[in-house]
């Protein structure tokens, strides 16, 4: 082959190498994103049951509910509330009025099942969507004890 | 007043990092040796100077000196020691710091052991490392100045982050950071051959052993990273797919294919032009990473507060020395010289491949993890890409990447045998084929898991046969041990890293056979857990240093003998008024016995996640054995000398060869 043969060769098989890895990732990208909603931006979305999601709010103060290793629990953002039901352990920094995330699908009966709970209290490592949430909604209480 | 003197240190380190990075310049484009020397007595300067400031902070540290802002809000007077010292990386002031010192740290590095190297080259490499520690100099004393002082000092500081309080942490960043700056070196070697216009084989043997130390320390330190965020999460999972996480993957990819380039440069003269840019893609990853977790666009562990202003400042930063050194390549890279040629089938074509699929890898990850922030600011939509959408799209590029990694090392340079390699690894393909049905019989699904099995015991026995084959071409026992001991070391390296990462996918396979239960425990019944039980045999309370904790003392039983004990944990740290759980671990065999404490309940049993991980060790073990092939790499003597000086040796030896047989 000559010199400028192989190098067209080594371009076609690096443009097919992109290729495929292109369509690797458009194929990914559709089926395996997940949309980040606060409850109230959930109620205006009319999401079918079972397309997966991860929504952000805040645990409502007495809605903690354990039966058995099952708990339910509503995440609001002060506008909007949802349902939440989720087996398994919560983790450490879970608390009634704290931030939280979960990750799961709406169930038909307009409960959300979640399949994991992310929580953080300390707002430095607060998830920046809930922050978010919360700043949206009016609700956030400011860098408490000054940061910086 | 040590504080002071760390603080004007920094100062003066950042006009030291100015000049070094103007005169040398000048000089060499000048022709003044004169100017140019200053380069390298300045740049031991700088890094003596960084490091004066670095030990001012860790004194303010060490002491609780609570009279500094960063120290406030970072340490607590109870803390251990060893967490007073690793907590000034800790945090996003500390943290920069360190990232500077290892900076001006390579620039001295560069200054003292790079006496055999062309005066020009060194000059040019030195001002470009000079200009990116005035870059980083100017962002921590502007936004991020760790000496701010407080004018009402109080009692007591808030405590770090109780996950960072491990001995983990004491080494996972200072690793890292060695890895990610370590290709700063590599960056400003690229971006002074462009300036020079110059590069040859002589540039390669200059750049690859910092690619190499570069490259141990990233494999460490992601290894060091997943280990610790396996045993301290307290899920079981030791690789999550975060922004932050694929941050360090990301110039780990890179630089894994310029590791593989720089060989074919550094042997054949070829792929120059493709070298120059790797060699800038991996540190411009670097940079990308530290934009990412520095400027507070992505929230996790690993990103502290947040501030619009410092973001804006790195993100300048990148673009300056991204945009400046791709302009600089763009303009150049025509004029570079191309190098030898090489059939399609040879171990020059089979690296090509593989930079094909690392690069292909690379921009997958860039990709997944940037999308998501794009998405937001163009469209505000919130998205978040995960672990599915990376095992959907890397599987598919490493699987065929790992099945041609043993052939490539089998073909030989300029003109491969690509059935004779084949033949080579018959013993890899037989013993690959026995694993699947081996796996397949003992585990059985999911068949991904037995796949990757296999393809992990053809791809640790493809790296052991060549040397084994190497070697076996002596006559006797005696010759075949010199054989062995004859063979370069940096074929030792490449057997031993390819190896090790048989071993890490073997232990990644073996993921998918793990059991996982959620029960829960009354103490003194046995829990089933995959071939073991565990009981708990006491559930107690006891006081750490900083913290108090609820602890249970576990038994695991197998057929009734009890074989280990294991303590998991709930910690709490009463500082920041926070929870952490301690998971109890025992590694029996290369498997592990997890357990993680959930929740008491009133009528005394306690909720607890129990996992059987077969072979789990596996994954850290193929890392660490990875970076010792790196290591071994690294003190061939190839790499030292130069190949001019070695060159007429092996020639004679092969004519020596050639006519015994």
């Amino acid at each position: 082959m000559t010199r400028k043969g192989k190098r067209l060769a080594l371009i076609v098989g690096a443009l097919a190498a992109l290729a495929v890895a292109t369509g690797l990732v458009l194929s990914a990208l559709r089926d395996n994103i997940v949309f980040f909603y606060s409850p109230s931006e959930l109620a205006q979305k009319h999401v079918a049951p079972g397309m997966r999601l991860r929504i952000g709010g805040l645990v409502k103060e007495g809605s903690l509910a354990r039966d058995g290793r099952t708990v339910a629990f509503v995440v609001t953002d002060r506008t909007g509330e949802l349902n939440v039901s989720y087996t398994g352990l919560l983790p450490d920094l879970f608390r009634e009025g704290q931030g939280v995330v979960v990750d799961g699908a709406l169930t038909n009966d307009a409960t959300f099942r979640a399949d994991s709970v992310l929580a953080k209290h300390d707002e430095r490592y607060m998830p920046r969507d809930v922050a978010e949430a919360l700043k949206k909604q009016g609700v956030w209480q400011g860098e408490k004890g000054a940061q910086k | 007043m040590i504080v002071e003197t760390g603080h004007y240190a920094l100062i003066l380190a950042l006009a030291l990092a100015l000049a070094q990075s103007v005169v040398p310049f000048a000089g060499a484009r000048l022709r003044d040796a004169s100017l140019m020397s200053v380069a390298a007595p300045v740049a031991v300067a700088q890094f003596l100077f960084v490091a004066l400031a670095y030990g001012a902070l860790t004194y303010a540290h060490v002491v609780s000196d609570f009279s500094l802002v960063n120290v406030i809000e970072n340490s607590h007077s109870l803390k251990p020691l060893v967490y007073k010292v690793s907590g000034v990386w800790g945090n996003h002031e500390g943290s920069m710091l360190l990232w500077v010192l290892v900076l001006s740290l390579s620039g001295a590095l560069i200054a003292l052991f790079s006496r055999a190297m062309p005066d020009l080259l060194r000059a040019d490499a030195l001002s470009v490392q000079g200009l990116l520690g005035a870059a980083f100099l100017s962002f921590i004393l502007f936004t991020s100045n760790p000496f701010a002082r407080v004018a009402n000092p109080p009692w007591e500081g808030r405590d770090l982050n109780p996950i960072l309080q491990d001995p983990g942490l004491a080494i996972h960043p200072p690793l890292l950071y060695l890895g990610y700056v370590g290709f700063s070196v590599v960056f400003s070697f690229a971006a002074a051959a462009l300036i020079s216009g110059r590069i040859d084989a002589a540039w390669a043997r200059v750049v690859r052993p910092w690619t190499l130390l570069a490259w141990i320390c990233l494999t460490l330190g992601i290894a060091m990273g997943s280990y610790w965020a396996y045993y301290t999460l307290g899920w079981g999972g030791f690789w999550f797919w975060d922004p932050v996480e694929n941050a360090s993957l990301m110039p780990w990819l890179a630089g894994t294919a310029l590791l593989h380039c720089a060989a074919v440069m550094e042997k054949r003269e070829a792929l120059k032009v493709w070298t120059i840019f790797l060699a800038i893609l991996a540190f411009s990853l670097s940079l990308l990473g530290t934009f990412l977790v520095r400027s507070g666009v992505l929230t996790s562990v690993h990103s502290f507060a947040s501030d619009p202003e410092r973001g804006v400042f790195i993100l300048i930063i990148l673009v300056f020395f991204i945009g400046g050194a791709l302009a600089l390549f763009a303009l150049r890279a025509g004029a570079l010289p191309t190098g030898g040629l090489f059939a399609p089938i040879s171990r020059e074509g089979a690296l090509v491949l593989n930079n094909l699929l690392l690069t292909a890898a690379c921009a997958t990850v860039v990709i997944g993890t940037l999308y998501p922030l794009a998405l937001e600011a163009l469209t505000g939509a919130k998205i978040s890409v995960g672990a599915p959408f990376f095992n959907t799209v890397l599987t598919p590029l490493a699987l065929p990447l790992i099945a041609l990694m043993p052939v490539g090392q089998m073909l030989a340079w300029k003109r491969g045998d690509l059935l004779g390699a084949m033949q080579r690894l018959r013993a890899a393909f037989a013993l690959g084929v026995v694993a699947i049905a081996a796996f397949g019989l003992l585990y059985g699904a999911p068949s991904l898991s037995v796949l990757c099995a296999g393809l992990a015991v053809y791809l640790l026995i493809g790296g052991v046969s060549d040397i084994a084959q190497r070697a076996a071409r002596g006559a006797s026992h005696a010759s075949v041990f010199l054989r062995l001991r004859g063979l370069p070391l940096s074929a030792w390296g490449t057997s031993a890293a390819h190896a090790g990462l048989g071993l890490t996918l073997l232990g990644l396979a073996a993921t998918g056979w793990g059991v996982e239960s959620i029960v829960a425990m009354r103490p003194g019944t046995n829990y089933e857990v995959g071939p073991y039980q565990i009981a708990i045999e006491t559930v107690a309370a006891r006081q750490g240093p900083n913290y108090t904790e609820t602890y249970a003392a576990m038994a695991v039983r197998e057929g009734g003998a009890t074989i280990a004990h294991i303590e998991p944990a709930k910690r709490f740290y009463q500082a920041r008024r926070t929870a952490r759980t301690e998971a109890g671990i025992a590694t029996l065999g290369l498997g592990q016995v997890y357990a993680a404490l959930g929740e008491p309940h009133d009528d005394g049993t306690i909720d607890a996640r129990l996992y059987y991980k077969p072979l789990v060790a596996l994954i850290w073990i193929g890392a660490l054995i990875m970076a010792l092939g790196g290591a071994c790499s690294l003190a061939d003597r190839r790499l030292r000398l130069g190949v001019a000086r070695r060159a007429p040796i092996a020639a004679a030896a092969r004519q020596a060869t050639q006519a015994a047989e």
